[in-house]
């Protein structure tokens, strides 16, 4: 796991290469703090920052094959990379070292750009053939590993983050209007688009070529569902049940391909546990655990986590978060997810992974995927109910079902069933939309969007991110069964654009840690999509088929216990007696007009009624967390801002 | 009466959903949940403002749409809520 960069056609020579790629690394120093190389020839140029995990004495990047015509900068890991490498040996194949990055590199001189087909799992890489003159370019199929690029002059560039972008000489960040009216609705900007205009991201399953100034993208892998008619199997219950735990237990097994301790994160749920009980028996040694604690019995899961850890006998280790925390690091959160956030609860996260740092692990496993890949999330049962209302719109009873759905919320408790038939279900009318499963959830993120200045409405020019998203969608996806069409939704958007990113690789590699995710291996899920939509949500019980696949690994009560989402303390980490200065500083009057991206008066009175404590509903704390990350947002990464801060922190002495 | 209940609840809807002085844009019968202007949580925040304001205990039979999706519909429930109040 690492930090790659570099660029390719002819870039601006005002800075000799070598420092210009030695500017890039330095951005991205904490991804890999174990080394550092750069290589370049004309018209390419690389630079690599790594943490060392396998073939720890050998594996230096950038790397070549043995003639020096094929180089590449590689971040990740491929866990097949034992199986290519005997293949590849079997075949006459002679290698130099054990790491995984060779075999990418025979892997290319085999069978060129397709190769990427052929690896198991996450990466972003960058491959320059001096023999075609052509570069490559390519990142794992689930977005697990970030690539960001900008074109420039008569270059590229490229970079696991884009801050390593803007030392680039002439390079500044904008803000694109467009991302940020996609974050306020989706939480994430629609790949390829960044919130830095002009900034693309590649995206997950894709792969770019450039030679002779023509620049590719394409696709190379794609999540499929069968059609709504053929997603029967006419085995039984056990039989599925078997493969899903055969499967996962493979992908586990691989994932601790390490030279160095692997450890796992237990949150207290189904996912993380199943991983790390499968973990335990793999490797035979106590494994050593890690968890995050909140002092607010809303968000806290620490008896759970306990139980786990006591039931799996790990070495377990936990960090409290409290709101004051959120808010302390929150300028430090942003600076390593490099865009807005509605929500906080990435900040933990990254206390997380800096535990797991200081504890001397560099590589942790996490159940994330699992509520993708297998139906775990309450939005999928939410979308159910809804369309089941839909079909008998009198019933009074059955909008009472959304009680259930979210108990762990008690203010949904206290409403009567036609106030939740009329929140959950005003979208009645469109249930043919391909977008309902997500409808009431964009349409409450989108009510973060009143505070939007009337400069930034004009400049959006009535521009509507739901269609762009529907536009966007595959050709055959309204075919698949309502069920596939809501996972693919979360799997192929939400989970590159927020979970793996502003989540994961982000906070994470803030503290040199690489997450794997045995649930997240392609072939659980290929195998996951195949299976039929009623063993995964089973009525209302979410992952039927994976609590099936988990029963003697688990204690019975952890494979029965409801989901229980990831949250954090919003608004409550920015309010009261211990509120960051940079609060009041970055929402006052003065600074959101200067800002000029949302309306004074409004973010006022949001800001008092946040410190009155009286922002307890969604929109209200999406709209907080929203408009602080995006002010944070600019004052890290748009010197303009920082400009006119400087400028009123000026006035403000005189 | 009606004038000022129905003044009173915009100001309040103003002050704590749409967070201004709404000159042209939210009519007294425009739907607050299909607006955006209110999600299920908000709701919650209006009926604690509507019994402590106005001094009326709302039961959970009377949470509902029908009373509460726009000023006019919340100003006509505390009219009927006043008048049975009264009359009681």
């Amino acid at each position: 796991m690492c930090g790659i960069a570099g660029y390719f056609g002819s870039p601006d020579m005002r800075a000799p290469a070598d420092a210009l790629l030695r500017g890039m690394l330095a951005a991205l120093r904490h991804r890999g703090p174990d080394g550092e190389g750069t290589c370049r020839g004309d018209g390419y140029g690389f630079a690599h920052t790594r943490l060392s995990i396998i073939d720890v004495a050998a594996g230096a990047q950038p790397m070549a094959n043995d003639d020096e015509t094929v180089w590449i900068t590689f971040n990740g890991e491929i866990f097949n990379y034992v199986e290519l490498r005997r293949e590849l040996i079997a075949k006459g194949v002679r290698f130099r070292t054990h790491s995984d990055t060779e075999v990418i590199i025979r892997l290319y001189e085999t069978m060129g750009p397709d190769c990427v087909a052929r690896l198991n799992g996450d990466f972003a890489f960058a491959i320059w053939d001096a023999r075609l003159r052509q570069m490559m370019l390519a990142r794992d199929r689930m977005g697990v590993r970030p690539l960001f690029y900008v074109r420039h002059g008569a270059a590229t560039y490229f970079a696991s983050e884009a801050k390593a972008l803007f030392t680039v000489p002439g390079l500044q960040a904008e803000l694109d209007p467009i991302a940020l009216d996609q974050i306020f609705t989706f939480w994430f900007p629609l790949a390829p688009g960044t919130i830095f205009k002009g900034v693309a991201e590649l995206p997950p399953a894709h792969m770019l070529l450039a030679r002779d100034g023509n620049v590719t993208v394409r696709p190379y892998w794609r999540l499929e569902f069968p059609d709504a008619d053929e997603v029967e199997d006419s085995r039984d219950e056990a039989a599925i049940a078997e493969e899903v735990r055969a499967l996962l237990f493979d992908a586990t097994r691989i994932r601790l391909r390490s030279d160095v301790p692997v450890g796992a994160y237990l949150s207290g749920g189904l996912d993380s546990s199943l991983v790390a009980a499968m973990a335990g028996r793999i490797a035979h040694e106590r494994l050593r655990t890690f968890s995050v604690r909140f002092d607010d019995p809303e968000f806290d899961e620490t008896a759970f986590q306990q139980e786990m850890a006591d039931a799996l006998g790990t070495d377990h280790s936990a960090v409290l978060c409290r709101p004051s925390d959120i808010g302390t690091i929150f300028p430090d959160v942003l600076r390593h997810a490099e865009r807005p956030i509605l929500r906080t609860a990435p900040a933990p996260l990254e206390m997380l992974s800096k535990l797991v740092h200081d504890e001397g692990f560099k590589v942790v496993l996490t159940g994330e995927g699992a509520d993708e890949v297998f139906g775990g999330y309450d939005i999928f049962k939410e979308a159910k109910l809804r369309r089941f209302c839909a079909r008998d719109q009198q019933s009074a009873r059955r909008p009472l079902l959304f009680k259930r759905l979210y108990p762990y919320l008690p203010k949904l408790q206290a409403q009567s069933g036609a106030y939740l038939k009329a929140f959950f279900a005003t979208d009645l009318g469109a249930v043919d939309d391909p977008l309902f499963s997500h409808l009431p959830r964009f349409r409450s993120t989108a009510g973060a969007k009143l505070f939007f200045s009337a400069d930034l409405k004009r400049e959006l020019q009535g521009y509507d991110a739901l269609d762009d998203l529907r536009s966007s969608l595959p050709a055959d996806f309204t075919r698949w069964h309502p069920l596939s069409q809501a996972q693919y939704l979360e799997t192929a958007h939400l989970l590159p654009g927020y979970i793996l990113s502003s989540q994961g690789d982000r906070m994470a590699m803030a503290n040199a840690v690489e997450g794997r995710f045995p649930f997240l291996d392609h072939r659980v899920v290929e195998m996951a999509a195949k299976i039929p939509p009623r063993l995964k949500l089973h009525g209302l019980t979410e992952k039927h088929i994976l609590r099936e696949a988990a029963r003697d690994l688990v204690p019975p009560a952890m494979a029965k216990r409801p989901k229980q989402p990831y949250r954090a303390p919003d608004s409550a980490s920015f309010t009261g007696a211990q509120a960051p200065a940079y609060v009041a500083r970055l929402l006052s009057g003065a600074a959101i007009a200067a800002s000029g991206l949302f309306d004074k008066v409004p973010v006022e009175k949001l800001a008092e009624k946040a410190s009155a404590g009286r922002a307890r509903g969604f929109r209200d704390n999406a709209a907080l967390t929203g408009i602080l990350s995006t002010e944070l947002w600019r004052e890290a990464f748009v010197p303009a801002a920082v400009t006119m801060d400087s400028e009123l922190a000026r006035q403000k002495v005189a | 009466m009606n004038e000022t209940v129905l003044s009173r609840v915009r100001a309040f809807i103003e002050e704590n959903f749409l967070f201004r002085e709404d000159v042209s844009g939210l009519a007294d019968t425009d739907s607050l949940l299909e607006n955006g202007i209110m999600d299920s949580t908000g709701i919650l925040e209006l009926v604690a403002f509507l019994e402590s304001e106005f001094d009326i205990q709302m039961s959970d039979a009377e949470i509902v749409p029908e009373n509460l999706d726009s000023i006019a519909a919340i100003a006509a429930y505390l009219e009927r809520k006043h008048a049975v109040g009264i009359a009681a």
